[in-house]
Protein backbone atom coordinates (compact mmCIF):
# COMPACT_ATOMS: atom_id res chain seq x y z
CA UNK A 1 0.00 0.00 0.00
CA UNK A 2 1.01 3.34 -0.92
CA UNK A 3 0.74 6.51 1.21
CA UNK A 4 -2.25 8.68 1.53
CA UNK A 5 -2.81 12.27 0.54
CA UNK A 6 -5.63 14.30 2.26
CA UNK A 7 -7.15 16.67 0.64
CA UNK A 8 -9.48 18.91 2.57
CA UNK A 9 -12.48 19.85 1.28
CA UNK A 10 -15.24 21.56 3.66
CA UNK A 11 -18.06 22.17 1.49
CA UNK A 12 -21.46 22.08 1.92
CA UNK A 13 -23.39 18.95 -0.25
CA UNK A 14 -25.97 21.49 -0.97
CA UNK A 15 -24.18 24.52 -1.42
CA UNK A 16 -24.43 24.49 -5.24
CA UNK A 17 -28.13 23.69 -5.37
CA UNK A 18 -28.29 26.87 -2.99
CA UNK A 19 -26.52 28.61 -5.27
CA UNK A 20 -28.05 27.66 -8.47
CA UNK A 21 -31.70 28.33 -6.59
CA UNK A 22 -30.14 31.46 -5.87
CA UNK A 23 -29.57 32.05 -9.52
CA UNK A 24 -32.87 31.35 -10.40
CA UNK A 25 -35.12 33.31 -7.98
CA UNK A 26 -33.00 36.46 -8.92
CA UNK A 27 -33.42 35.29 -12.32
CA UNK A 28 -37.19 34.92 -12.34
CA UNK A 29 -37.92 38.13 -10.46
CA UNK A 30 -36.13 40.43 -13.11
CA UNK A 31 -38.43 39.12 -15.80
CA UNK A 32 -41.21 39.36 -13.12
CA UNK A 33 -42.26 36.07 -13.05
CA UNK A 34 -43.46 34.30 -9.62
CA UNK A 35 -42.27 30.89 -8.70
CA UNK A 36 -43.87 29.20 -6.00
CA UNK A 37 -43.19 25.69 -4.94
CA UNK A 38 -46.53 23.51 -4.15
CA UNK A 39 -45.64 20.63 -1.85
CA UNK A 40 -47.91 17.56 0.17
CA UNK A 41 -48.19 14.35 1.04
CA UNK A 42 -49.99 12.13 -1.84
CA UNK A 43 -53.23 12.28 -2.23
CA UNK A 44 -53.99 15.79 -0.11
CA UNK A 45 -55.74 17.41 -3.09
CA UNK A 46 -52.53 19.48 -4.48
CA UNK A 47 -53.92 18.72 -8.13
CA UNK A 48 -57.17 19.52 -7.46
CA UNK A 49 -56.74 22.62 -5.50
CA UNK A 50 -54.00 23.96 -7.76
CA UNK A 51 -55.94 23.49 -11.17
CA UNK A 52 -59.31 25.12 -9.21
CA UNK A 53 -57.09 28.17 -8.37
CA UNK A 54 -55.38 28.32 -12.02
CA UNK A 55 -58.96 28.49 -13.06
CA UNK A 56 -60.00 30.92 -11.02
CA UNK A 57 -56.58 33.18 -12.14
CA UNK A 58 -55.78 32.47 -15.73
CA UNK A 59 -57.78 35.15 -16.93
CA UNK A 60 -55.81 37.69 -15.74
CA UNK A 61 -52.74 36.24 -15.01
CA UNK A 62 -50.71 34.07 -17.73
CA UNK A 63 -49.74 30.77 -15.61
CA UNK A 64 -47.84 28.02 -16.24
CA UNK A 65 -47.31 24.77 -14.00
CA UNK A 66 -44.31 22.26 -13.58
CA UNK A 67 -45.22 18.75 -12.93
CA UNK A 68 -43.02 16.32 -11.49
CA UNK A 69 -44.32 12.79 -11.31
CA UNK A 70 -42.06 10.04 -10.76
CA UNK A 71 -43.41 7.13 -13.41
CA UNK A 72 -46.40 9.67 -15.66
CA UNK A 73 -47.33 12.31 -16.87
CA UNK A 74 -50.84 11.93 -15.47
CA UNK A 75 -50.71 14.71 -13.15
CA UNK A 76 -49.16 17.26 -16.04
CA UNK A 77 -52.11 15.98 -18.38
CA UNK A 78 -54.81 16.14 -15.57
CA UNK A 79 -53.84 19.46 -14.63
CA UNK A 80 -53.66 21.25 -18.51
CA UNK A 81 -57.16 19.24 -19.09
CA UNK A 82 -58.62 21.01 -16.02
CA UNK A 83 -57.46 24.45 -16.75
CA UNK A 84 -56.05 24.59 -20.43
CA UNK A 85 -52.56 26.20 -19.67
CA UNK A 86 -49.16 24.98 -20.26
CA UNK A 87 -47.72 22.52 -18.04
CA UNK A 88 -44.15 21.46 -18.33
CA UNK A 89 -42.99 17.33 -17.36
CA UNK A 90 -39.90 17.67 -14.80
CA UNK A 91 -37.81 14.19 -15.52
CA UNK A 92 -36.25 14.08 -12.03
CA UNK A 93 -35.04 10.30 -12.91
CA UNK A 94 -37.31 8.49 -9.87
CA UNK A 95 -35.23 10.75 -7.24
CA UNK A 96 -37.73 11.36 -4.30
CA UNK A 97 -37.39 15.61 -4.67
CA UNK A 98 -36.69 18.36 -6.93
CA UNK A 99 -33.66 20.96 -6.71
CA UNK A 100 -32.44 23.78 -8.46
CA UNK A 101 -31.00 22.06 -11.59
CA UNK A 102 -34.07 20.31 -12.20
CA UNK A 103 -36.19 23.15 -12.05
CA UNK A 104 -33.75 25.42 -14.07
CA UNK A 105 -33.18 22.64 -16.53
CA UNK A 106 -37.50 22.93 -16.53
CA UNK A 107 -37.29 26.72 -16.80
CA UNK A 108 -34.68 26.57 -19.62
CA UNK A 109 -37.33 24.46 -21.85
CA UNK A 110 -39.97 27.46 -21.75
CA UNK A 111 -36.96 29.61 -22.53
CA UNK A 112 -35.87 27.66 -25.49
CA UNK A 113 -39.63 27.38 -26.79
CA UNK A 114 -39.62 31.65 -26.44
CA UNK A 115 -42.30 31.14 -23.65
CA UNK A 116 -40.90 31.71 -20.04
CA UNK A 117 -40.84 35.90 -20.69
CA UNK A 118 -45.06 35.28 -21.17
CA UNK A 119 -45.69 33.74 -17.84
CA UNK A 120 -46.60 35.62 -14.78
CA UNK A 121 -46.64 32.82 -11.94
CA UNK A 122 -45.39 29.66 -12.73
CA UNK A 123 -46.35 27.08 -9.87
CA UNK A 124 -44.08 23.59 -9.28
CA UNK A 125 -46.32 20.78 -8.34
CA UNK A 126 -43.40 18.97 -6.17
CA UNK A 127 -43.17 15.17 -5.48
CA UNK A 128 -45.99 14.26 -2.95
CA UNK A 129 -43.76 13.69 0.41
CA UNK A 130 -43.53 15.57 3.33
CA UNK A 131 -39.74 14.71 3.84
CA UNK A 132 -37.51 15.08 1.47
CA UNK A 133 -38.54 18.04 -1.05
CA UNK A 134 -38.41 20.31 2.26
CA UNK A 135 -34.76 19.19 2.02
CA UNK A 136 -33.46 21.16 -1.01
CA UNK A 137 -33.95 24.79 -2.38
CA UNK A 138 -35.97 24.72 -5.69
CA UNK A 139 -34.99 28.34 -6.68
CA UNK A 140 -38.72 29.26 -5.55
CA UNK A 141 -39.95 32.56 -4.42
CA UNK A 142 -42.03 31.22 -2.56
CA UNK A 143 -43.03 27.67 -0.44
CA UNK A 144 -46.53 26.60 0.28
CA UNK A 145 -47.98 23.24 1.29
CA UNK A 146 -51.00 21.43 1.34
CA UNK A 147 -52.43 19.93 4.49
CA UNK A 148 -55.90 17.85 4.12
CA UNK A 149 -58.12 17.26 6.79
CA UNK A 150 -58.38 13.44 6.30
CA UNK A 151 -54.25 13.54 7.15
CA UNK A 152 -54.84 14.28 10.84
CA UNK A 153 -54.21 17.88 12.85
CA UNK A 154 -50.82 16.03 14.40
CA UNK A 155 -48.99 16.13 10.66
CA UNK A 156 -47.05 18.79 11.56
CA UNK A 157 -45.31 17.05 14.38
CA UNK A 158 -44.42 14.10 12.37
CA UNK A 159 -43.20 16.20 9.46
CA UNK A 160 -41.69 19.63 11.53
CA UNK A 161 -38.76 20.53 8.65
CA UNK A 162 -41.70 20.36 6.07
CA UNK A 163 -44.06 23.07 7.88
CA UNK A 164 -41.22 25.36 9.07
CA UNK A 165 -40.14 26.35 5.68
CA UNK A 166 -43.09 27.46 4.27
CA UNK A 167 -44.63 30.53 3.89
CA UNK A 168 -48.34 29.32 3.46
CA UNK A 169 -49.90 26.58 4.82
CA UNK A 170 -54.03 25.24 2.91
CA UNK A 171 -55.65 23.27 4.97
CA UNK A 172 -57.56 21.45 2.42
CA UNK A 173 -60.67 20.04 2.07
CA UNK A 174 -62.32 21.52 4.86
CA UNK A 175 -65.74 20.72 3.70
CA UNK A 176 -65.08 17.32 4.85
CA UNK A 177 -64.36 18.12 8.38
CA UNK A 178 -67.67 17.15 9.85
CA UNK A 179 -66.62 13.53 8.97
CA UNK A 180 -63.32 13.72 10.58
CA UNK A 181 -61.73 13.97 13.83
CA UNK A 182 -59.65 17.06 12.73
CA UNK A 183 -59.06 20.25 14.92
CA UNK A 184 -58.60 23.44 12.88
CA UNK A 185 -57.57 25.38 16.36
CA UNK A 186 -54.98 22.83 16.94
CA UNK A 187 -53.56 22.15 14.10
CA UNK A 188 -52.85 26.01 13.61
CA UNK A 189 -51.43 26.18 16.88
CA UNK A 190 -49.04 23.30 15.98
CA UNK A 191 -47.67 25.01 12.64
CA UNK A 192 -47.58 27.96 14.30
CA UNK A 193 -45.33 26.59 16.88
CA UNK A 194 -42.87 25.41 14.43
CA UNK A 195 -43.16 28.48 12.48
CA UNK A 196 -45.12 31.65 13.98
CA UNK A 197 -44.72 33.49 10.50
CA UNK A 198 -46.55 30.85 8.46
CA UNK A 199 -49.90 32.42 6.73
CA UNK A 200 -52.57 29.44 7.63
CA UNK A 201 -55.60 29.62 5.31
CA UNK A 202 -58.49 26.66 5.02
CA UNK A 203 -59.86 26.12 1.88
CA UNK A 204 -62.53 23.94 -0.06
CA UNK A 205 -61.69 23.31 -3.62
CA UNK A 206 -64.92 21.75 -4.12
CA UNK A 207 -67.04 24.64 -2.26
CA UNK A 208 -64.29 27.44 -2.93
CA UNK A 209 -64.05 28.68 0.62
CA UNK A 210 -60.76 30.28 1.07
CA UNK A 211 -60.17 30.54 -2.55
CA UNK A 212 -60.58 34.45 -2.57
CA UNK A 213 -57.79 34.70 0.45
CA UNK A 214 -55.12 31.73 -1.29
CA UNK A 215 -55.49 34.09 -4.46
CA UNK A 216 -54.85 37.51 -2.90
CA UNK A 217 -51.81 35.89 -0.73
CA UNK A 218 -50.39 34.89 -4.29
CA UNK A 219 -50.98 38.32 -5.86
CA UNK A 220 -49.66 39.65 -2.79
CA UNK A 221 -46.54 37.81 -3.51
CA UNK A 222 -46.81 39.08 -7.27
CA UNK A 223 -46.56 42.57 -6.31
CA UNK A 224 -44.13 41.84 -3.62
CA UNK A 225 -41.56 40.32 -6.22
CA UNK A 226 -39.26 43.63 -7.37
CA UNK B 1 -35.55 9.27 1.85
CA UNK B 2 -33.18 10.77 0.02
CA UNK B 3 -30.16 9.63 0.76
CA UNK B 4 -29.29 8.37 -3.38
CA UNK B 5 -29.94 12.06 -4.14
CA UNK B 6 -27.56 13.25 -1.95
CA UNK B 7 -24.85 10.62 -2.86
CA UNK B 8 -25.16 11.94 -6.52
CA UNK B 9 -24.06 15.67 -5.05
CA UNK B 10 -21.72 14.07 -3.58
CA UNK B 11 -20.19 12.44 -5.85
CA UNK B 12 -20.55 15.20 -8.04
CA UNK B 13 -18.41 17.56 -5.80
CA UNK B 14 -15.91 14.82 -5.56
CA UNK B 15 -15.39 14.35 -9.22
CA UNK B 16 -14.77 17.86 -9.57
CA UNK B 17 -12.05 17.96 -6.70
CA UNK B 18 -10.15 15.09 -8.53
CA UNK B 19 -10.09 16.62 -11.64
CA UNK B 20 -8.76 20.03 -10.57
CA UNK B 21 -6.41 18.37 -8.87
CA UNK B 22 -5.17 15.15 -11.47
CA UNK B 23 -6.57 12.75 -9.00
CA UNK B 24 -7.46 9.56 -10.95
CA UNK B 25 -8.40 7.48 -7.49
CA UNK B 26 -9.70 8.38 -4.85
CA UNK B 27 -9.48 6.10 -1.33
CA UNK B 28 -12.02 7.43 1.19
CA UNK B 29 -14.47 10.38 1.27
CA UNK B 30 -14.78 11.75 4.49
CA UNK B 31 -18.21 13.49 5.50
CA UNK B 32 -19.56 15.61 8.53
CA UNK B 33 -22.95 14.68 9.52
CA UNK B 34 -24.86 16.41 11.92
CA UNK B 35 -26.85 13.95 14.39
CA UNK B 36 -30.48 15.57 13.14
CA UNK B 37 -29.75 16.46 9.77
CA UNK B 38 -31.82 13.25 9.50
CA UNK B 39 -29.73 11.06 7.53
CA UNK B 40 -30.11 7.91 8.09
CA UNK B 41 -25.68 6.52 7.78
CA UNK B 42 -26.34 2.91 6.42
CA UNK B 43 -28.99 3.80 3.82
CA UNK B 44 -25.97 6.48 2.55
CA UNK B 45 -23.49 3.98 2.48
CA UNK B 46 -25.51 1.53 0.70
CA UNK B 47 -26.42 3.91 -1.64
CA UNK B 48 -23.04 5.05 -1.37
CA UNK B 49 -21.87 1.82 -2.81
CA UNK B 50 -23.97 0.81 -5.23
CA UNK B 51 -23.43 4.39 -6.80
CA UNK B 52 -19.55 4.45 -6.84
CA UNK B 53 -19.54 1.64 -9.31
CA UNK B 54 -20.73 3.90 -12.10
CA UNK B 55 -17.58 6.37 -11.62
CA UNK B 56 -14.23 5.00 -12.12
CA UNK B 57 -12.27 7.68 -10.26
CA UNK B 58 -14.56 6.66 -6.66
CA UNK B 59 -15.04 2.97 -7.67
CA UNK B 60 -12.98 2.09 -4.89
CA UNK B 61 -13.79 4.82 -2.40
CA UNK B 62 -14.98 4.03 1.23
CA UNK B 63 -17.48 6.72 2.61
CA UNK B 64 -16.44 7.34 6.11
CA UNK B 65 -19.06 9.67 8.21
CA UNK B 66 -17.82 11.70 11.28
CA UNK B 67 -20.85 12.66 13.40
CA UNK B 68 -21.54 16.00 14.58
CA UNK B 69 -23.35 15.99 17.82
CA UNK B 70 -26.57 18.44 18.08
CA UNK B 71 -26.58 21.24 20.31
CA UNK B 72 -29.68 23.32 21.09
CA UNK B 73 -28.82 27.10 22.76
CA UNK B 74 -31.88 28.32 25.08
CA UNK B 75 -32.77 32.15 23.99
CA UNK B 76 -34.01 31.98 27.71
CA UNK B 77 -31.55 30.65 29.89
CA UNK B 78 -28.95 31.03 27.62
CA UNK B 79 -27.41 27.55 28.31
CA UNK B 80 -26.77 25.18 25.52
CA UNK B 81 -28.01 21.29 25.96
CA UNK B 82 -27.93 18.36 23.95
CA UNK B 83 -30.23 18.81 21.28
CA UNK B 84 -31.30 14.52 20.61
CA UNK B 85 -31.83 14.03 24.49
CA UNK B 86 -34.44 16.70 25.27
CA UNK B 87 -35.63 18.01 21.91
CA UNK B 88 -36.88 21.67 20.95
CA UNK B 89 -37.76 22.16 25.39
CA UNK B 90 -34.68 23.32 27.39
CA UNK B 91 -34.33 20.91 30.13
CA UNK B 92 -32.86 23.85 32.32
CA UNK B 93 -35.85 26.41 32.19
CA UNK B 94 -38.60 24.58 30.24
CA UNK B 95 -38.66 27.13 27.83
CA UNK B 96 -39.60 26.70 23.76
CA UNK B 97 -37.21 29.96 22.99
CA UNK B 98 -34.32 27.40 21.81
CA UNK B 99 -32.22 27.23 18.38
CA UNK B 100 -29.98 25.03 16.81
CA UNK B 101 -26.53 25.58 17.41
CA UNK B 102 -25.22 22.55 15.30
CA UNK B 103 -25.80 19.18 14.11
CA UNK B 104 -27.90 20.16 11.08
CA UNK B 105 -24.74 19.29 9.29
CA UNK B 106 -24.40 17.72 5.73
CA UNK B 107 -20.83 18.32 4.12
CA UNK B 108 -17.61 17.02 2.71
CA UNK B 109 -15.06 17.18 5.31
CA UNK B 110 -11.94 15.63 2.91
CA UNK B 111 -10.97 12.85 0.82
CA UNK B 112 -7.81 10.72 0.63
CA UNK B 113 -6.09 9.95 -2.08
CA UNK B 114 -2.94 7.79 -3.14
CA UNK B 115 0.09 10.05 -2.77
CA UNK B 116 2.12 8.68 -5.86
CA UNK B 117 1.45 9.28 -9.29
CA UNK B 118 1.10 6.00 -11.32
Amino acid sequence: MGKVRVIEIHENVFAKNDQKALETRKELALKDILFINVMSSPGSGKTTALSSLINKMKGEYKIGEMDVDIHTDIDARKVSDATGIETLQINNGGLCHIDADMTSRALEEYEKSGKLEDFDIIFLENIGNLVCPAEFDTGAHKNMMILSVPEGDDKPLKYPLMFSICDLVLISKIDTLSFFDFDIQKAKENILRLNPKAKIIPISAKTGEGMDEWQSWIEDCKKNLK
Amino acid sequence: MHELGVVFYVIKDVKEVALQNNINKVNSVTLDIGEVSGVIHEQLIDCWDWAKKREPVLEEAVLKINTIKAVTFCEDCKKEYETVAHGKICPYCGSENTYLLEGNEFSIKEIEVPDEDN
